[in-house]
């Protein structure tokens, strides 16, 4: 319908956008470009956080946790959103039990998998036992593999959901088709799935890159403020300036990190766009 | 062939069988520890917690089942209370908040044609994926400016003007096909009759499902509490339960499980209801 009513519905609600995220934001764009004092420095601030030994640290370990990350939460999530298709019962209690680390919370965990991956923890005593050597997982590299871990835990559920959403809007018949000449499961798999899913998987992959910044928070309080250094994030590096009150490195890499996302986002959004 | 058939079953049943025991095991870890006396836990954990001899071990049914650690958080931890009606007060004010803003926000973008919207809409969709990082620093300006930071505004303010669930809201009102809203309009309904009695509940499931998804984000939220709240008294729960040492093993793993029953409680009764919102993430639907 055609009416300048819905701008009354919208409103309110814009207001508050506008006061708490959008004009806030603009005056962070314009802070990136001056010093504390307010003196116009140009590009300085987004050269110094460009030249900072910690922001190349954080940044590298975030685009590595993400390559790390992603290929495997997505390739576990389909194969199991697979297997549950066509199986019911089974399917549905399978995924509510996926889905239950989300109502976890992150300071629930952290406890357990201090005492799980400690030098003299659980885990350890299974790889003895097994004759490995243990593992000092919080102070070595090893601290990566348990942020892998706690991220695979927690979005698991959530990303089995939306692959079983892209394979169910698959019409039966298709796989029907495909038996009836023959093929078997794992080639329907390849040449019938597989290709279906290509704008599932774009969604996918966007949700899951943004909900990788969430492992901060386990990050955060198992390991503080400095963790070991293969885990030493952007978020980490965001709240470490935060409290020494560093605006202008802050502003310059927020408004970075912005670009990066609003990149992805066009990008999906263009996806869904062309879907009609 | 048949064997083949059956080995692929097996596959499928270990795997599918590992991954449930790995996402629910944190519970039942959880569950076992409240329930375990100090010195049992000690003895189990002590390796970690004290430095003792050995490795860290954990059995799944408390030897010696006692309430000490519930009846010392629910009695003797006055903290603890006040940290969960922390937890309360801003989670129920920000989902409130989000129906009264949010609501018509959704069902005005959805339902109506004016200019800017197109651009309004793409905004809402960034805000909703940028991370707490990108925003931190433009949030807390503001929150300086108004007087806000270090109570509980600070957290409830942003909070309520969440695109997120907006953007879910707005989903399913799409969905409502446009003969209803006009039959209504040829009977004289106004427009913010046709919102109440024809959005609001053929959009049920949506506004169900960003409430339910709304919840467990408030509910266990960190770094937005982490940065604007200094005084301890004002913390919300998730903050709390770090904060108990780890020789007290016992009684954290107690409060970690009264902390997260109420997520759990709203999982469980809005189960079908997150997974269409999550489903709905995925497609435009129109």
């Amino acid at each position: 319908m055609k009416s300048k009513k819905g701008i009354l519905f919208i409103l309110p609600g814009l207001t508050g956008v506008m006061v708490f995220y959008l004009i806030p934001f603009v005056d962070v764009i314009v802070r990136s470009f001056r010093q504390i004092n307010g003196k116009f420095c140009g590009f300085a601030n987004y050269r110094q956080v460009m030249e900072n030994k910690a922001f190349a640290l954080a940044a590298g370990n975030t685009v590595h946790f993400v390559v790390v990350c992603l290929p495997l939460l997505l390739g576990l999530s389909l194969v199991v959103a697979a297997m549950l298709r066509r199986s019911g019962n089974v399917a549905k209690f399978c995924k509510s039990t996926y889905l239950i680390p989300l109502a976890v919370p992150a300071a629930a965990v952290v406890l357990l998998w201090r005492l799980i991956f400690d030098s003299h923890g659980i885990w350890n005593r299974l790889l003895t036992l097994l004759g490995y050597n243990s593992v000092d997982f919080m102070n070595t590299n090893g601290a990566f593999s348990v942020l892998v871990f706690s991220y695979i835990w927690k979005n698991l559920g959530y990303t089995v959901v939306l692959w079983s959403a892209g394979l169910s809007a698959i019409p039966e018949e298709i796989y029907e088709a495909a038996w009836v000449d023959g093929a078997g499961k794992l080639r329907a798999f390849i040449s019938i799935t597989v290709p279906n899913l290509k704008q599932t998987a774009f969604t996918i992959v966007v949700i899951s890159f943004l909900n990788s910044f969430k492992v901060f928070r386990e990050a955060y309080l198992v390991a503080g403020n400095y963790p070991q250094e293969s885990i030493y994030m952007l978020q980490h590096l965001f709240n470490n300036w935060f409290r020494d009150l560093s605006m202008d490195k802050m502003a310059a890499a927020a408004v970075l990190l912005f670009l990066v996302i609003l990149i992805f986002v066009y990008i999906l959004h263009r996806s869904w766009e062309e879907e009609h | 062939m048949k064997s083949i058939v059956y080995t692929g079953k097996i596959i499928k049943a270990v795997l599918l069988g590992l991954c449930a025991i790995i996402t629910i095991s944190p519970l039942l870890f959880l569950l076992s520890g409240s329930f375990m006396d100090q010195l049992e836990i000690s003895k189990l954990i002590g390796p970690v917690t004290k430095g003792t001899e050995g490795m860290a071990d954990w059995h799944w049914i408390p030897h010696y089942p006692t309430m000490q650690n519930m009846i010392e958080l629910l009695l003797d931890s006055p903290e603890f209370y006040q940290m969960f009606w922390n937890s309360v007060k801003i989670t129920v004010i920000i989902l409130v908040g989000q129906l009264i803003f949010g609501m018509p926000s959704a069902w005005g973008l959805a339902r109506y044609e004016f200019p800017g919207k197109k651009q309004i809409y793409f905004i809402y969709i960034i805000l909703m994926m940028l991370p707490f990082q990108v925003t931190m620093l433009s949030e807390y300006l503001v929150l300086d400016k108004i007087k806000l930071l270090d109570s509980h505004g600070a957290i409830i303010l942003p909070g309520i003007f969440s695109t997120f669930s907006v953007f879910l809201m707005y989903r399913f009102f799409a969905a409502i096909p446009q003969e209803v809203l006009e039959a209504a309009r040829m009977d004289g309904a106004n427009e913010w009759q046709i919102f109440c009695r024809i959005g609001v509940p053929l959009g049920y499931a949506g506004i169900v499902s960003a409430m339910v998804l709304q919840f467990l984000e408030c509910w266990n939220q960190i770094e937005r509490p982490m940065a604007f709240l200094k005084t301890k008294g004002l913390w919300p729960l998730s903050l709390y339960l770090p904060e108990i040492s780890m020789e007290k093993a016992g009684f954290a793993m107690c409060a970690a499980l009264m902390a997260l029953l109420p997520a759990l409680f709203v999982f469980l009764y809005g189960q079908d209801y997150l997974e269409q919102g999550i489903t709905a993430t995925m497609k435009e639907k129109r």
